[in-house]
């Protein structure tokens, strides 16, 4: 069998079919390759991109990089519908079905206890934004008819600004309180460069949340409440859900 | 095994998920495992940078299918467009300078590097960074 050996995921067998059509990272379909009662979700995939070398030079030309990030996680999602995957880093990759092995075999018991934290749960992703020039949305200043004025609207300005970060930081808190409250894990995240993400305003609260898929409903009922309380109370602010996300954020140490 | 169906619809998902989100999970979450195949990923400022200079090269964005743009007034109209060119010279020249140092660091990361050990130290520098990132931008803008 000629390429490499790619590993999205390990998981426990599952009887549900994968998704077909499932086209993993170099177009290739993902497949499961059973050891010792786990499986270990793999494509096979060319040297000319994989080896180490070309997959140095790979992973700085970004059309590629996003584009294999996508099929990655494209191959997580479709397993997080049918198991519950422990999801690997971007970029696993085992010269054969034998390296794959070894590797099951060596951090067997890991797996085990990870799947079994993990297993039912799934990860989402609540992340808070607040508009970062307040000032322009109040009514526009009226021109200063002196210094003195000036510095009076500016103070003014600057007071305003200081108490919508108060709030925005005051409502952030005790949204993450409230879902860490009803979820089994959470995790925060480094904001997010809106520059990257593409999202206007600026990124406060970037948090995941462990939840089992069976209180799941739950939690986005949860999380929408918050939406309407956000409109009502503090304009500027918004709360932007995603998921369900396989465990990502849970995978790896324990806490 | 099977799972209870009761997810709920997916939320801002699929292929319409925000990149950062993915990037986030797939680069820089989920196991550490080191494979035969031993890579550095990117730091993620680099990263970021980068990122940024493609999302500023706004036919490139598209031919990649990034157009989230398209959809925000604020950076649909020639003004925006006009601002990212120019932000994009200034990251090119901070890239510019960023990278000869960048070589050198990777290099002498490989020499001692063994495997996972050094990305789980690098996540965590890199998420206190953030921290102390948005810590900055609020010094900053505080009078």
């Amino acid at each position: 069998m000629t390429g490499l050996r790619y590993v999205y995921a390990v998981c426990r067998p599952f009887s549900a079919p994968l998704q077909t059509q499932l086209k993993g990272v170099a177009g290739d379909p993902p497949r499961l390759l059973t050891h010792h009662g786990l499986i270990a979700v793999v494509s096979h995939v060319p040297e000319r991109d994989f080896a180490e070398e070309p997959l140095r030079r790979r992973l700085e030309d970004l059309d590629w990089l996003t584009e294999t990030a996508r099929a990655h996680q494209s191959v997580i999602d479709a397993l997080t519908v049918v198991t519950t995957p422990l999801p690997l880093r971007m970029g696993t990759v085992f010269r054969d079905d034998s390296g794959v092995r070894v590797m099951l075999e060596a951090r067997e018991d890991d797996f085990r206890r990870t799947l079994d934290r993990l297993t039912g749960r799934v990860e989402w992703g609540v992340k808070v934004y607040v508009d970062t020039e307040p000032e322009e949305r109040d009514a526009p200043a009226q021109k200063p008819a002196s210094g003195r004025d000036y510095l009076r609207q500016r103070r003014m300005r600057v007071r305003a600004n200081d108490d919508m970060w108060q709030q925005t930081e005051e409502f952030a808190d005790h949204l993450h309180a409230a879902l860490s409250a009803y979820a089994d894990d959470s995790r925060l995240h480094a904001p997010q460069n809106p520059a990257l993400s593409g999202v206007p305003g600026r990124n406060v609260l970037n948090a995941a949340y462990l939840v089992a898929r069976n209180d799941s409903e739950e939690f986005v009922e949860l999380v929408d409440r918050s939406k309407d309380e956000t409109k009502v109370s503090i304009p500027g602010i918004r709360v932007e859900l995603t998921g369900p996300w396989a465990a990502y954020s849970f995978a790896g140490e324990e806490t | 095994m099977t799972m209870a169906g009761r997810l709920p619809e997916p939320y801002g998902q699929g292929s319409g998920a925000n990149l950062a989100d993915i990037l986030e999970r797939v680069l820089d979450k989920g196991i550490v495992i080191a494979g035969d195949i031993r890579i550095n990923l990117l730091d993620i400022e680099l990263l970021t940078i980068k990122l940024r200079l493609i999302v500023a090269s706004v036919d490139k964005a598209k031919e990649m299918g990034i157009d989230w743009w398209e959809d925000d007034p604020a950076l649909s109209s020639g003004a925006r467009r006009k601002e990212l060119a120019r932000e994009n010279a200034e990251l090119r020249e901070r890239l510019a300078r960023l990278e000869p140092g960048r070589e050198e660091e990777r290099r002498e990361e490989e020499r001692r590097e063994e495997g996972s050990r050094e990305v789980g130290r690098r996540q965590a520098r890199r998420h206190d960074a953030g921290r102390r990132e948005a810590r900055r931008h609020e010094e900053e803008e505080a009078p």
